[in-house]
């Protein structure tokens, strides 16, 4: 296969037509160098998007409740529905679909956080030890609520950094204790999430905001995660079905949004999803057809070629040349200018996507480019392996049909002088 | 060396059919010097591509060096050519890319032959035909004598038994074209069997036999003292002589 003679003809026919050999090559480096920044755009803004889901779980659902509009079952309009912690025991152990849970209890009017001398006013966020995993809660020193603190009602909270911030300063506030209103907790872990307001909130554990700001049983929302499907009429089956189940229990039409109230981000992110993979249909699509123009290009200029060297070729088959060399020298040809062609694109391509990639994240790092819906717009390896292996496939299609018209020259055709 | 018995051939254009040679009986042995003249559309070009196996005819027989040839597919026909079979042709028909030494050595890329090897032996054949100076030069860079001792060391190479000539002198002056025939009669004199195709008199005085076809059949064959005297008729009518 290795053959230096046939490359060193290759070569001199090459250097023989540079401008249209260029030409060729061009269409074809067009082609790949498209379909890289397409897809690495494509790339980019579903990247981009998908970050904004990553705040949470994608399969997260919330649940809260308020009064009934419609009647049902003999029960008149406008009665109250309330959650209770025996529902928080139903999702956790009985209910169908739902993965994991956490209760959360709503603590009445501003609350000052203090420590020492200094005191601010945040948010709290009472809860289970799921909201970890349900909200993607990133820890950067200690730990998240656990099973013991729900259990024994420990005074224990995790803090925002901003929180952090606002009451430390400098010092390092794990162990510390910092009030709650007048109620002493000691700090078990500072969180950051970068581009949310969680950082000014705090968490403690359920069961003790609970007791402390005299909830009795009453639980004003749910956070869950349900069961992971990949389409969107699964997962709103998935939403009926839950809110079916609410509503046995609590006696309320499941269609009564203002009975319980009920968001599945599942069914959005799934959409959302299947938009890009149809972009990403399309961009494929468009790619692969700027690149057969450049394909038919090279299967035209090859033909021409065949036909002015078919005296030639007509030589070569006096002197001896079967019709496999001849194949091979004009399928070499056609391969070789599609593969270093496409190849240039290719890395001009890639080398494009990761030079804005990096201006990016430069902007990113710099602070702005939050509301840039545009994240690592760059073509993975593999993608690049695909485009790489269909030059060489469509190089060696461009030169077929030439070649096969090569072999079939018939030398006192080609050799009669005219 | 070639034998041919009642070859036909006929070229099928549409609904037309051109019967081109009509029964060629034929016998050249090994070591002939051959000439084959005729008027246009006699059919000896045809024939020459029948001999070199570019061609295929429709009916008898041909066998060269003992063997039939008939059918023969593409690859089994180029392996014979390049083994047997060397060409010369009217109008080069060199590689303009390549240079004389690339030119002569081509046969023996298609034997398979290293380039190392190929080129050692391609300029040895150059120095012969006393190119040897010109070996990097182009076709282009090159006179038509000179072209034509390149073509002729190319069609040598491949160490032939048969060397085909298809008007090898139609493109030179007359100086160069004794020059040419000199050579083809050193080659000859090595004992390789040579066929020409020409339409000059003059150049087919020069050849030990002399074959004339008309309207696709052998008219008359001039050897020995025929061909005496068929020399002094050439000689008598041109002003120059050779020796």
């Amino acid at each position: 296969m290795f053959d230096v003679d046939i490359w060193q003809e290759i070569i001199s026919t090459i250097r023989k037509n540079k401008l249209r050999t260029f030409l060729t090559g061009f269409s074809v480096a067009w082609g790949i160098f498209m379909l890289m920044v397409l897809l690495g755009s494509g790339n980019g803004l579903q990247n981009g998007v998908r970050e904004e889901f990553a705040d949470n779980a994608v399969n997260i659902m919330w649940m809260w409740t308020g009064k009934t509009s419609l009647p049902y079952n003999g029960l008149k309009e406008g009665r109250e529905i309330r959650f209770t912690n025996e529902d928080y025991d139903f999702l956790t152990i009985r209910a169908e679909d739902i993965d994991q849970v956490s209760s959360r209890f709503y603590l009445r009017g501003d609350i000052t956080y203090s420590y020492g001398k200094e005191y601010g006013s945040f948010s709290t966020s009472t809860c289970h030890p799921s909201l970890l995993d349900i909200e993607k809660i990133k820890l950067t020193q200690g730990r998240f609520i656990n099973d013991l603190d729900i259990k024994e009602l420990r005074k224990v909270i995790v803090i925002g950094d901003e929180i952090r911030k606002a009451l430390f300063k400098e010092e390092d506030p794990m162990g510390k204790y910092i009030k709650v209103g007048s109620v002493p907790f000691k700090v078990i872990g500072i969180t950051l999430d970068p581009g949310t307001d969680r950082n000014r909130q705090a968490y403690m554990p359920f069961t003790t905001a609970q007791r402390l700001f005299a909830g009795g049983n009453r639980v004003h929302n749910f956070t869950v995660t349900t069961r992971m499907v990949s389409s969107v009429k699964e997962a709103e089956a998935i939403d009926q079905h839950v809110r079916e189940q609410m509503a046995r229990r609590h006696d309320f039409d499941p269609e009564d949004n203002s009975a319980m109230g009920s968001y599945n981000m599942l069914t959005d992110y799934i959409r959302t999803m299947k938009i890009f993979q149809a972009i990403r249909l399309f961009v494929w699509i468009i790619g692969i057809g700027t690149l057969i123009a450049g394909i038919v290009g090279v299967s035209n200029i090859m033909l021409i070629l065949v036909k002015e060297r078919t005296r030639e070729i007509g030589i070569r088959k006096s002197l001896g040349a079967s019709p496999a060399s001849v194949i091979r020298l004009v399928l070499l040809e056609s391969v070789l200018i599609t593969t270093v062609a496409g190849y240039l694109g290719l890395v001009t391509g890639v080398g494009l996507m990761e030079a804005v990639n990096f201006g990016l994240e430069q902007m990113m790092a710099g602070g702005g480019g939050e509301q840039i819906f545009f994240r690592n717009p760059t073509v993975n390896f593999s993608t690049a392996l695909t485009a790489t292996a269909i030059l060489i496939v469509s190089g060696a299609l461009a030169g077929y049909i030439p070649a096969r018209n090569a072999a079939n020259v018939k030398p006192i055709e080609a050799l009669r002088d005219e | 060396m070639i034998v041919l018995n009642n070859l036909h051939k006929s070229y099928v254009t549409g609904n037309n059919s051109l019967h081109v040679l009509k029964g060629i009986d034929l016998e050249i042995h090994a070591g002939e010097f051959v000439s084959v003249m005729g008027s246009s559309g006699s059919g000896k070009s045809t024939l020459l591509n029948i001999l070199g196996i570019l061609d295929d005819y429709d009916e008898g027989d041909y066998f060269l060096d003992g063997k039939k040839i008939k059918g023969l597919n593409e690859t089994r026909a180029a392996i014979t050519r390049n083994q047997m079979i060397g060409f010369v042709f009217q109008s080069f028909n060199l590689i303009s890319f390549k240079n004389a030494l690339e030119n002569v050595a081509l046969p023996l890329y298609y034997q398979k032959v290293s380039r190392r090897k190929r080129n050692v032996i391609a300029m040895e054949y150059l120095d012969r035909f006393g190119l040897k100076d010109w070996a990097d030069h182009l076709p282009a860079e090159l006179s038509g004598g000179q072209k034509q001792r390149v073509a002729i060391a190319r069609a040598m190479i491949s160490k032939p038994q048969v060397i085909l000539a298809d008007e090898p002198t139609g493109a030179l002056d007359t100086a160069t074209s004794f020059e040419v025939m000199q050579i083809l009669k050193e080659v000859n004199d090595q004992g390789i069997t040579v066929i020409i195709v020409t339409h000059e008199h003059d150049i087919a005085a020069m050849t030990s036999k002399i074959i004339r076809m008309k309207d696709g059949i052998i008219g008359e064959t001039i050897i020995n003292g025929d061909l005496k005297m068929y020399r002094e008729i050439i000689r008598s009518e041109n002003t120059f002589s050779y020796v």
